[in-house]
Formats: C-alpha cells, sequence, structure tokens
C-alpha cells in the first residue's frame, strides 16, 4: 500500500481525488486553503480527468454551486473552516433537505471574535442540526480515511445525507505524518461511481426538488431525515467494517475505545485531542490509575448506544469539550449527560473546557485531570459540574 | 395537436406548452406569462433553478409542479452559485450543454433575488463565465412577502414599507439599473425583454442558447398585485413601459449596444400614460412625476449613445 508524508488537509485532497469527485466548488480560508490548492494543482499537472473546479465568491456559494452540481448528479466535494463554515450556514441546511451526499472537510478553527486561526470545534458543532453526519478525525490518517468513507457512506440509498469530515487547525491541518493510501483499483472497488437518488437531467420525468412542503407534508421530510440519521449507524458501521476488511484500519465502532474495559475513570473527547489523551493514558496506567480514553468519532448520528455499553460499567467520565456552548456547557458532555438520563447507567460526570482556540492540551494537563476525578469519585461527589481548566486566574 | 393552417400563420411562437395549466399565479400575473414563454423556448430541455420569490409558489406546492422540466428550488440568494454548479456537473459528466441539442441551464428569479441578496452570486455567475442563462424578472418589488420595496423599485412608488403617508414615505431612490451592474462584467449576452413584446424575448431565448458564456435577461413582468392595477392590464402596462423609454428594450453583445424597440422612430409617450394605470404611483405629486419623468428620458439620451457609439 503506498504511503505519503503528508499534512492533514494534502490527505484531505488526496483523499478527494482519490474518490474521484467530479466537481469542487470551494473558497480559500485559513487553515483549510491548502486543501483547494492541492486540488487545483492535481487538475494543473493533469492528475485528474472530468473534475470541474468553481472559484466561487464566498463560501455561501461554495455550498449552493456544490448543491446545483450534486443534485444534477456529481460527486460533489468542498472545505472551508470557522466563518467559512457560519456563512454556510442556510445552504447546510439545504443539501441535507434536499438529500445530497456532499461531503465536506471542515478543519476546525476558533469563531472571530477576536480574530483566531487556532483550533476549536465551536465552528462544526454549531452546525450540529442541519441534518449532516460528523465524522471528528484523530490524526491524517484518519482524515483520509474518514473522507472515502464518508462518501460512501453519504450515498448509500438507505442515508442520502451529506457528511462533514472535521480535523483540527495546524494540529492536523498543517503538520506532516505517514499516511497510508490504498492503490487507485482498490478504491475503486471499495468506492464505485455514485448511483444519484435523483438527477435533474431527467427529462423523461421532470420533477421539482424541495418545492412548498404544507403542513400536510413537511413533517413526514423531516421523519425521513431522522430515518436515515438513524439508518447512517448501521451503514457507518457497516462501511467501517468493510474498510477495515480492505484496508487494514476498522472503524466499524462509532465510539473507538482505548483501554476502557477495566476502567473506572474513562475520558472522552473528539479529534485530535484524544491523541494526547490516550498518551497520557498509557502513562497513567502505569502509575496505577484504572484509566481509559473514549474517542467519539461520529457526533452525528450520535452513538446513544455504544455511549450507554460503556457508561454501565465505568465510575466516572472526564468529558473534554474543546468548544462550548454559551449559557449552558460544554456540547458533547451536554449530549453525553442527555443520552444517559433515561438509562439505569449513572457514572459521574464532569465537563472540563479545554484547549479554546488553540491552547494546548498537555499529557500533564490529562493527568492532572485525572487526579481531579479520582477525588470525586473518591468523595462520591461532584466538586463542580464544569471546569474551564486552562483559565488564568 | 394539428394547427389550423390560418393559425400557423400567424403564430410565431412555438405551439406547444410545457407550463402546465394550475399553476398558482394571480390573475393577470407577467411572472408566469413569462415562464410560460421560456419553457416554450426550451422546449422542456431545460433545467430551472428558482429561488425563494413568487415563482415558488406559482410553480406549486409538493408533490406538484407546473413545469415541465426538472426544477430545483433553491435559497434565496443562491441562483447565480445554483446554476453554475449545474453547469460544471454537465460538463464533468459529459452532457451537451447549449446549442439546439443541448440541455439549457437556466436561473429563474425576482428581481429581489437578484438585484439586492443574490447579487453576489450573479457577478460570481457572470464573471466565471458559466454557460448558463439568468433570467432576472422584474416586477419591482418583494412580492413574494407581500410587497416591499427591492433596489430595483422605481422612484415614487408605493409599497408596504415606502407606504407615503403624512410625511410622503415613498419611495425616494431611482431604480436600479441592475443590467448596467451585469454589462460591466462584460458577460457573452445581456438584454432587457418584456412580456409585451414575446416574439422579441423569444428571441432573445434562442439567441442565450446559441451563444458561449453567460447571458442575462431582464424581463419585464408587471404584478398587478403589487402594482395595484387591474388584471387585463398587465400587456398593456408593460407595453406603454417600453413605449414611454420607462423600460427600453435592447441587447448587449461582443460590447455592442442594439436598441430593439417596436416602433424605433416614435418619440417616447408621456409617462403619465403609463403611471395612470397603476395604483401604486397614486401618491405621487406633480412633481414627483416630474422627477421620475426626467430620470427616464435621461436614461434613455444615454441608452442611445450608448448604441450610437458602441453600435
Ligand atoms: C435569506 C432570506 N431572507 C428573506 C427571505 C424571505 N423572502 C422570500 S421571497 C422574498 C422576496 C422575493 O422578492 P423578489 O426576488 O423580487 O421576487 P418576487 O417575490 O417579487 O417574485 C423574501 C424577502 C428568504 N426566503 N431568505
Ligand atoms: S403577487 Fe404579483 S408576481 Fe406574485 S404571483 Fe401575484 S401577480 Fe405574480
Amino acid at each position: 500500500m503506498p504511503k505519503k508524508v503528508v499534512s492533514g488537509n494534502y490527505a484531505a485532497a488526496y483523499a478527494a481525488k482519490h474518490a474521484r469527485v467530479e466537481v469542487v466548488a470551494a473558497y480559500p480560508i485559513t487553515p483549510q486553503t491548502s486543501i483547494i490548492e492541492k486540488i487545483a494543482e492535481f487538475i494543473a499537472n493533469g492528475e485528474v480527468e472530468n473534475l470541474q473546479y468553481v472559484p466561487v465568491e464566498s463560501e455561501h456559494s461554495a455550498m449552493a454551486a456544490c448543491i446545483g452540481a450534486s443534485a444534477t448528479g456529481a460527486r460533489a466535494f468542498t472545505a472551508t473552516s470557522a466563518q467559512g463554515l457560519a456563512l454556510m450556514h442556510e445552504m447546510l441546511h439545504w443539501a441535507a433537505g434536499a438529500r445530497l451526499p456532499i461531503v465536506m472537510v471542515d478543519v476546525n478553527r476558533a469563531m472571530a471574535p477576536p480574530w483566531s486561526v487556532w483550533d476549536d470545534q465551536t465552528d462544526s458543532l454549531a452546525q450540529r442540526d442541519t441534518g449532516w453526519l460528523q465524522f471528528y478525525a484523530e490524526n491524517n490518517q484518519e482524515v483520509y480515511d474518514g473522507v472515502l468513507m464518508a462518501f460512501k457512506i453519504a450515498e448509500h440509498e438507505k442515508v442520502n445525507l451529506p457528511v462533514m469530515v472535521v480535523e483540527s487547525a495546524f494540529i492536523l491541518s498543517h503538520t506532516y505524518d505517514v499516511v497510508d493510501m490504498p492503490e487507485q483499483e482498490e478504491i475503486d472497488e471499495f468506492l464505485p461511481p455514485r448511483k444519484p437518488l435523483y438527477t435533474l437531467t431527467d427529462f423523461e420525468n421532470p420533477f421539482s426538488v424541495g418545492a412548498l412542503g404544507t403542513p400536510a407534508d413537511y413533517y413526514e421530510f423531516r421523519y425521513k431525515i431522522a430515518k436515515a440519521m438513524e439508518e447512517a449507524k448501521k451503514v457507518i458501521k457497516e462501511v467501517g467494517k468493510e474498510y477495515g476488511e480492505r484496508f487494514g484500519r476498522d472503524y466499524s465502532q462509532m465510539i473507538e475505545l482505548y483501554k476502557t474495559d477495566d476502567a473506572e475513570i474513562v475520558f472522552m473527547g473528539m479529534g485530535s485531542l484524544m491523541g494526547t489523551v490516550k498518551e497520557a493514558v498509557d502513562m497513567l496506567r502505569s502509575e496505577g490509575y484504572k484509566v481509559g480514553a473514549a474517542k467519539v468519532r461520529w457526533f452525528r448520528p450520535f452513538p446513544k448506544e455504544e455511549l450507554y455499553e460503556l457508561a454501565k460499567n465505568v465510575e466516572g467520565i472526564a468529558v473534554l469539550d474543546r468548544n462550548f456552548s454559551f449559557g449552558q456547557e460544554g456540547i458533547l458532555f451536554n449530549e453525553a449527560k442527555g443520552v444517559l438520563y433515561n438509562t439505569d447507567a449513572k457514572p459521574i460526570m464532569k465537563n472540563y473546557i479545554v484547549g479554546l482556540g488553540g491552547r494546548d492540551l498537555t499529557v500533564n494537563d490529562v493527568k492532572t485531570i485525572a487526579k481531579n476525578m479520582r477525588e470525586i469519585i473518591q468523595k462520591g461527589k461532584l466538586d463542580r459540574e464544569i471546569e474551564w481548566y486552562h483559565l488564568k486566574r | 395537436m394539428e394547427l389550423p393552417a390560418d393559425v400557423k400563420k400567424r403564430l410565431t411562437l412555438p405551439f406547444e406548452e410545457h407550463f402546465y395549466a394550475g399553476h398558482t399565479a394571480c390573475q393577470g400575473c407577467g411572472a408566469a406569462l413569462g415562464l410560460r414563454y421560456v419553457l416554450k423556448a426550451y422546449g422542456g430541455k431545460a433545467i430551472f433553478t428558482i429561488p425563494a420569490c413568487c415563482s415558488t409558489i406559482i410553480a406549486g406546492p409538493w408533490p406538484y409542479t407546473a413545469l415541465n422540466a426538472p426544477l430545483f428550488h433553491t435559497a434565496f440568494e443562491t441562483t447565480g452559485a445554483v446554476i453554475s454548479g449545474i453547469e460544471a456537473a454537465l460538463k464533468a459528466k459529459g452532457y451537451k450543454v447549449k446549442g439546439e441539442d443541448g440541455i439549457m441551464v437556466v436561473g429563474w428569479a425576482g428581481d429581489g433575488g437578484t438585484a439586492d441578496i443574490g447579487l453576489q452570486a450573479l457577478s460570481g455567475f457572470l464573471e466565471r463565465g458559466h454557460d448558463a442563462l439568468y433570467i432576472m424578472y422584474d416586477n419591482e418589488a418583494y412580492m413574494n412577502t407581500g410587497i416591499q420595496r427591492s433596489s430595483s423599485t422605481p422612484y415614487g412608488a408605493w409599497t408596504t414599507n415606502t407606504p407615503g403617508g403624512k410625511k410622503h414615505f415613498l419611495e425616494q431612490r431611482p431604480k436600479k439599473k441592475v443590467i448596467d451592474i451585469v454589462i460591466a462584467h462584460k458577460p457573452a449576452y445581456a438584454a432587457t425583454a418584456s412580456v409585451a413584446y414575446p416574439e422579441d424575448f423569444m428571441r432573445k431565448l434562442k439567441k442565450a442558447q446559441t451563444i458561449k458564456g453567460p447571458s442575462f435577461i431582464q424581463l419585464f413582468a408587471p404584478c398587478p398585485t403589487g402594482w395595484r392595477s387591474p388584471t387585463d392590464k398587465s400587456i398593456e402596462i408593460a407595453r406603454l413601459a417600453v413605449q414611454t423609454a420607462y423600460f427600453p428594450l435592447f441587447e448587449y453583445e461582443n460590447g455592442k449596444y442594439k436598441i430593439n424597440m417596436p416602433s424605433p422612430n416614435k418619440e417616447p409617450k408621456p409617462l403619465e400614460e403609463y403611471l395612470k394605470l397603476q395604483g401604486r404611483f397614486k401618491y405621487m405629486t406633480k412633481e414627483d412625476i416630474e422627477i421620475l419623468q426626467e430620470w427616464v428620458l435621461k436614461e434613455w439620451e444615454e441608452l442611445k449613445k450608448k448604441a450610437e457609439l458602441f453600435g
């Protein structure tokens, strides 16, 4: 299997190329820019055929153009970050509502003001309710694998929904790492050409997409999206398993569990920070802590069942949120607590707000959090529910 | 259906209908008529994109459609971008775009969705040179949300957010000349058209089909509901708009302007004839009418000069 040393962004670009995307419409924004530059290079060097590149005038139009292309039957791809994603918001609803399997890479970047180009998950999590599936990558390999799987899942006849593959600013987007890339023929076998649910080129049976839905029908349209999201869980697991069988990296779990079998305390989080967490787990284990890590790969659909299974057997869950929902709490924490409310699994849960705007989360930080969690479990009582871990006092 | 021989002689518009009965436009709606002509021109081999506007409603609610053509309903400000994406996909997939046997990609948007919120996407579409046609049907206000001013609303017009009243809070700005903004992009083809002159409109639609690059047509489309005019006067009003030079017909191609007036040598009729048929202008004072008349003639002289210089 060919290996390449690439940045997270180049991994995304290679995956789009290997997925044989037909239309790319995109607008530059740091730290996403090198994804679309790389794709332009592929075209310039004659490395791709039949790829139309639309250098649009805004992210809103990037998504609108992808929507037009996808509705015409093409495999469409784009990428963005933060303010760009926020500008797209209206069209994200449109893509999901029109049931278009567009794939987008979002390079997590903190929202302004103050201006920041560094990592933070608030941009993508603010798109939670748009009907997009969301996959959070831990490293460059997962960015690459994530994009390839995303197309297969998005285009599955039971799903037909768009997918966002999320990687973190600079920590992944601009750091280089070895990435395994299967041969093109193997990928073609895994990901055959798209068979669209509908295409606007059907002149024999003309129809309209997105017409006015009266109260007599709108509700059912929403229900169908809800159902497709539920179906997507099965599809994600199947595709993740198939990916493992073909290429050796298994993604059949929506939550990746690391040393949780006998763990009393589990650190839960998403994206690149989980690499640090896993390393801390190893060190803490050697110091006698029974700890593990639960990396939430898929935030939408939310892996409720897997979370419940995990929560049944642990005493405490430290949820690390690189994001915050003002007026409430970290978003992953909020979701995880909500899932467990109607179950009999009741571990102590504490929310650590970490790394906003690119601040580093180190192995030592995770150790400090572990100590804090151990005290809480010993006392059987939370000191406080939400802790802004890095706050300068 | 076979046409009677005498009908065949008179009719130069295609006889086939691709706009179904049962659409939900108001009586006398210029937009509905315009859409019908576009469908006739492209014989059902066009892909339509319609943003939020009256035509969303005219096309009918799910599961119906009044258009015998694939139709994608999209967000208000995205027409230019969506038709760009459709064109790109057709090319990626190897379809023939435009020409007699090719697919026409048509954006059909109101003046609000074009001159205001959609201007950026329109500009992007024109500048990038996509092989598609953007038609702005101009009813000079936001009708779908209940008659609010757009930047294409003329000076002195009543709308629900320029209601007149004691303080004379009528529209105070002249009509934005969207077509001039379009031409500044040097598109392949740009033209004005009117529902009162369907053969001229049809010719322009056919032209757009043959030309490489982006085309734009600004279609004058009276709205009896918003203009407070009798439903049987739409064509007369649209004709007077041309005859008074309020909305002159012309086209732009390869840097050249060409005026296409039905009676080229006649002086424009007085504007008042046009204004008096519409309730939306009834709050205008004598001075208001003079201001608008002056604007119309000034713009008309300018256009004639352009046609002379760049004819
Ligand atoms: C982002 C956004 N803002 C506002 C609206 C509400 N809206 C729907 S149609 C419309 C006016 C349309 O006016 P125009 O484009 O002139 O077409 P007309 O209705 O006159 O045919 C507005 C403001 C919307 N759909 N989307
Ligand atoms: S409000 Fe005007 S533009 Fe809208 S359907 Fe009625 S007549 Fe046509």
